[in-house]
């Protein structure tokens, strides 16, 4: 297969060596972008209106700028900021896949965007049919029985889950106090765990990377409230002893967790709920391809099993006996886990790209998936180390090792080179257990070609550092992005978060002489 | 088979597979168990083409009623139907802010990095304090949070909360207190606002003491009061702020709140049936290793220019794990970056005027409203651009007469203020797109309602 040079996003796809000035430089006293309706109010002052205590000596300061001036600022911003949209985008773990424009032009009708959240059932009939549609469909890909889409994101997915184990075990009168958690598992998975009141006990991995069955029934007891895993698991592996292990937790009375991270891979072919899995949260901004917006805003509904659904955070979107859509409480419910009913634009995407693809269309987005990370991994063989050596799911974990061992050179310095060639960086360092990790997934939606130039380009950076008097070029790297690599620590040891703690209000360290105010 | 985004053709699959040493895409799944392997196909309704898709997605939107010029908007509760321009709707749906990635690789993520960065000054400076975060999910979540910082800077798990707080938010906190173990006691209203005289403080320590100015109800508390009780029962002070108030009022921070939090949607952000919002958190530097969430920090790169990256990642859950005091990973990032966007376009002049006009509309409203027979005041404080009434007719059968008049009349209280005297009333918000003729069709309509 030929790497046709479409595939990569350009070699320096990003513009702008300058610093652009903050909207704080930009900022000229008594411009405003800004205009009002015509009200024909009274113009009470603000003396009238607030009493004394309450009123400002001075009004807040932001920026005042031309619109001309704001749309050239954050025009410049976005210049500075690779996208998915721009090019491939191989973040593991992440599912860094292409986010439909029909999605987000469903997101912009106002129609649905201009419901206030507080509108009786009556003037929102469009909107709770579709959650309750949305609800069915999470259930049938998860092979759950109901489900709620409150969370905003899966770590308050995960942080849900775990109230409703704990809700679960309190309502069978037990007070159990440790969830376990494998030790590739990610982040988030034993914050969530501390934060819901229990304690973490982590389990090891196999030498072929599944979960330890014998320490894992070693640890299993009575206390034991629940496990959190993501399968396929975090090296992309698919544990193969899965039902083995969902089986050992059921019989300690304790229940398991499903950590949809991952479940991209598995679409149509095999269902958490077949595994034995008894709370699922899913990841809407990766499975279903609504976009990331550079960290934010995700969706992170929890499914559970019939057993569990007396408990789901309420209110619930439901058809009622009328024949018209409602809002319900589960009976025991845990109660809110959101402001109102979550990120329903985000909800709404997730069901425009349900609804494109049918049951069949959503397997294949899992095979191909899939099949591009298995032929990925093949190509990366003869650069990289592939530890746990098996077919793979989504994404394929391979390791720096030796090229560190050889070369020096680290997962780093890699993943800073190929932004110079025109890819987004891997996750790196990441699982733990690694050495020197490329946590590499490349999506059903990238092409075979730019997934051979992404091949391409990871095999020419090893070769490269293995070229004596070219080692140094990654080390070096990124030299072409708009900056280079940055000094972290001096950002954590002298903290400037806020344009007004900056030394001296406006010297940035760089060329930050553009405060028009002087 | 509708994959429309998979852009492999039948014949690349098959060499793919083929150099895999593959005869089918089944062949993929080697690793799971035959026993557990969906026999049919997933149990969903068949695929539409994008124009069926987008007929369907008519249909159901004709289902709706949004507010606009023919259901006038005057529900608030947390979410408030202010003026998006064009310009910031179209610099914030940019799809290299909307397609982008947690800015892990911050070479090639300056431009979310730096609004990031300008976000944040915004929202400390509203918050009168010296640092805020990169966004929480809504609200809520910043309460949460906020209380949880409080509780592990203390190591006091009792929360004094005023009922005066959005019950929706005070339902969340419940819920999550549930895993915490915080001890939540709520202070009862009075005439409107906290009767904080009402505790028994027997005790007397505390690790949190939350406000809101302005209340749910539109009251303005005196914060001095909350002050003086954080300092007496050694408590973090939580102010939960409307952003769009502190056009026109003073910060919480002047009156001494430690941690700011509040609701973003009110700066640039759709009603969209609540959400995706995002959650504002400001606290003081000393506070700052036990902000929840992202953090940008300003530092230069190699060659000496400045540049953005997020900082003291120490805090953060995929490196300190278990130990870590939050377990936020993704945030509200696109909800940040646009409000960023709103605030530049508003400026010092424009977010007063918001506040400014959104208040004169209340008092309007509220006199108006007032004059009608049988509707009382249900608050007596001040207020500010929303405000509650008690009206001789359930609250809902109100909001739904009005609806057929064509107005969103207000939000019923009811949750969170069962058995006090608030029960009942109709929450009613103004903002800066309320016109003269709007509220006097208002008040014509709930007459009406009410003859």
């Amino acid at each position: 297969m030929t790497a046709s040079p479409g595939g990569r996003a350009l070699s320096a796809p990003l513009a702008g060596r300058e610093s652009e000035p903050t909207l704080f430089e930009l900022s000229v006293p008594g411009r405003q972008a800004s205009s009002f309706r015509t009200t024909s109010l009274p113009e009470w002052p603000a003396e009238d209106l607030v009493p004394g205590e309450w009123l400002p000596e001075a009004p807040v300061e932001l920026p005042e700028v031309s619109e001309r001036d704001l749309v050239a600022h954050f025009t410049r911003l976005s210049h500075r900021q690779y996208s998915v949209d721009l090019g491939a985008y191989p973040l593991g773990s992440c599912t860094m896949k292409y986010n439909p424009k029909l999605c987000d032009e469903a997101a912009g009708m106002a129609a649905f965007a201009g419901v206030h959240p507080a509108a009786p059932p009556a003037l929102a009939q469009g909107w709770l049919e579709l959650l309750v549609e949305l609800e069915e469909m999470l259930c049938a890909v998860t092979g759950m029985s109901a489900a709620t889409l409150q969370p905003a994101a899966g770590a308050a997915g995960e942080l849900t889950g775990l109230l409703l184990m704990r809700a679960w075990h309190d309502a069978h009168h037990e007070a159990r106090r440790r969830v376990i958690i494998p030790d590739a598992a990610h982040g988030t998975n034993p914050a969530s765990v501390t934060i819901s009141g229990y304690e973490v006990t982590t389990v090891g991995t196999t030498e072929r990377g599944d979960v330890d069955l014998s320490e894992l029934r070693s640890v299993l007891d009575t206390d034991v409230a629940g496990m959190m895993l993501t399968n396929p698991n975090t090296l992309g592996l698919f544990e193969e002893n899965i039902i083995a292990v969902t089986d050992a937790v059921h019989e300690a009375g304790a229940l398991m967790y499903y950590d949809g991270a991952n479940l991209n891979a598995i679409l149509g072919v095999v269902r958490p709920g077949d595994m034995g899995f008894d709370i699922v949260h899913l990841n809407l901004h990766k499975t279903f391809a609504t976009p990331h917006g550079g960290g934010g805003p995700g969706a992170g509904p929890v499914a559970v099993r019939t057993e569990l659904s007396p408990f789901l955070p309420g209110p619930r979107p439901s058809l009622l006996d009328d024949g018209s859509y409602g809002w319900t409480s589960p009976p025991r419910s845990i109660g809110r886990v959101h402001s109102w009913h979550g990120n329903a634009l985000v909800l709404l995407r997730a069901w425009t790209y349900l609804r494109l693809h049918g049951p069949e269309g959503l397997r294949r987005v899992a095979e191909v998936a899939v099949l591009n990370a298995n032929w990925l991994k093949e190509q990366l063989r003869a650069s990289y180390d592939v530890p746990y050596d098996r077919p793979v799911m989504h994404e394929c974990v391979v390791s720096a090792s030796s090229l560190e061992r050889d070369t020096g050179l680290r997962a780093l310095d890699v993943a800073k080179r190929l932004l110079e060639l025109g890819f987004h960086a891997p996750t790196i360092y990441f699982p733990h257990i690694v050495h020197e990790a490329l946590m590499i997934e490349p999506t059903e939606t990238e092409s075979p070609q730019t997934v051979a130039a992404l091949a391409d380009a990871l095999a020419e950076i090893a070769a490269e550092a293995r070229t004596a008097g070219r080692a140094d070029a990654a080390r070096a790297a990124p030299r072409t992005t708009p900056v280079g690599r940055l000094d972290e620590a001096r950002a954590a040891r002298n903290l400037v978060a806020t344009y007004d703690q900056r030394a001296g209000g406006g010297d940035g360290g760089g060329d930050g002489a553009h405060d028009s105010r002087g | 088979m509708s994959a429309p985004f998979v852009p492999h053709t039948e014949d690349e699959i098959e060499n793919m597979l083929a150099s895999l040493g593959l005869s089918s895409l089944q062949e993929l799944y080697g690793a799971v168990p035959a026993a557990i392997r969906l026999a049919g196909g997933l149990d969903l309704p068949d695929p539409l083409s994008e124009p069926d898709l987008r007929e369907r997605l008519e249909a159901l939107g004709a289902a709706n009623r949004p507010v606009g010029a023919s259901l006038v908007c005057f529900a608030g509760a947390g979410a408030y139907d202010h003026e998006v321009p064009a310009v910031v709707r179209s610099l914030a749906s940019r799809s290299e802010f909307v397609t982008a990635y947690t800015p892990y690789q911050p070479e090639v993520a300056q431009g979310v990095l730096q609004a990031l960065f300008e976000y944040q000054t915004m929202v400390a400076r509203l918050a009168g304090l010296d640092v805020a975060n990169a966004s929480l999910y809504d609200g809520a979540t910043s309460l949460v949070e906020a209380v949880n910082l409080a509780v592990a800077a203390t190591g006091c798990h009792a929360v004094l909360c005023s009922q005066g707080v959005n019950p929706h938010w005070r339902a969340v906190m419940s819920t999550f207190a549930r895993g915490s173990g915080h001890e939540i006691v709520e202070v009862p209203l009075l005439r409107g606002v906290t009767n904080w005289a009402s505790l028994d403080l027997a005790s007397g320590k505390a690790g949190a003491v939350v406000v809101a100015l302005p209340n749910f109800l539109g009251c303005l508390e005196d914060l001095r009061q909350a002050r003086r009780l954080a300092e007496r029962t050694g408590a973090r002070l939580v102010v939960c702020f409307d952003p769009v108030a502190a056009g026109l009022l003073r910060t919480p921070g002047s009156f001494g709140a430690d941690v700011v939090v509040g609701e973003g949607q009110p700066l640039g952000t759709a009603l969209s049936f609540g959400g995706p919002y995002l959650g504002l958190f400001a606290c003081r530097l000393g506070d700052v290793r036990r902000l929840p969430g992202r953090l940008v920090g300003e530092t230069v790169d190699t060659e000496g220019r400045r540049a953005y990256v997020t900082t003291l990642r120490a805090r953060e859950q995929d490196i300190r794990r278990e130990r870590a005091s939050s377990n936020v990973c993704t945030n509200q990032t696109l909800m940040a970056v646009t409000t960023a966007i709103q605030l530049g376009w508003l400026g010092t002049g424009g977010l007063r005027q918001v506040a400014l006009r959104s208040a004169r509309a209340a008092r309007y409203a509220r006199e108006s409203l007032l004059a009608i027979d049988g509707v009382e005041a249900a608050t007596d404080a001040p207020v500010l651009r929303e405000f509650a009434l008690r009206l001789p007719l359930r609250a809902e059968t109100a909001i739904e007469r009005l609806a057929e008049e064509g107005y969103l009349g207000g939000v019923a209280v009811n949750e969170g203020y069962e058995g006090t005297s608030y029960a009942g009333a109709l929450l009613v918000a103004t903002t800066e797109r309320r016109t003269r003729a709007e509220i006097d069709g208002l008040a014509t309509s709930l007459e009406k309602v009410l003859r």
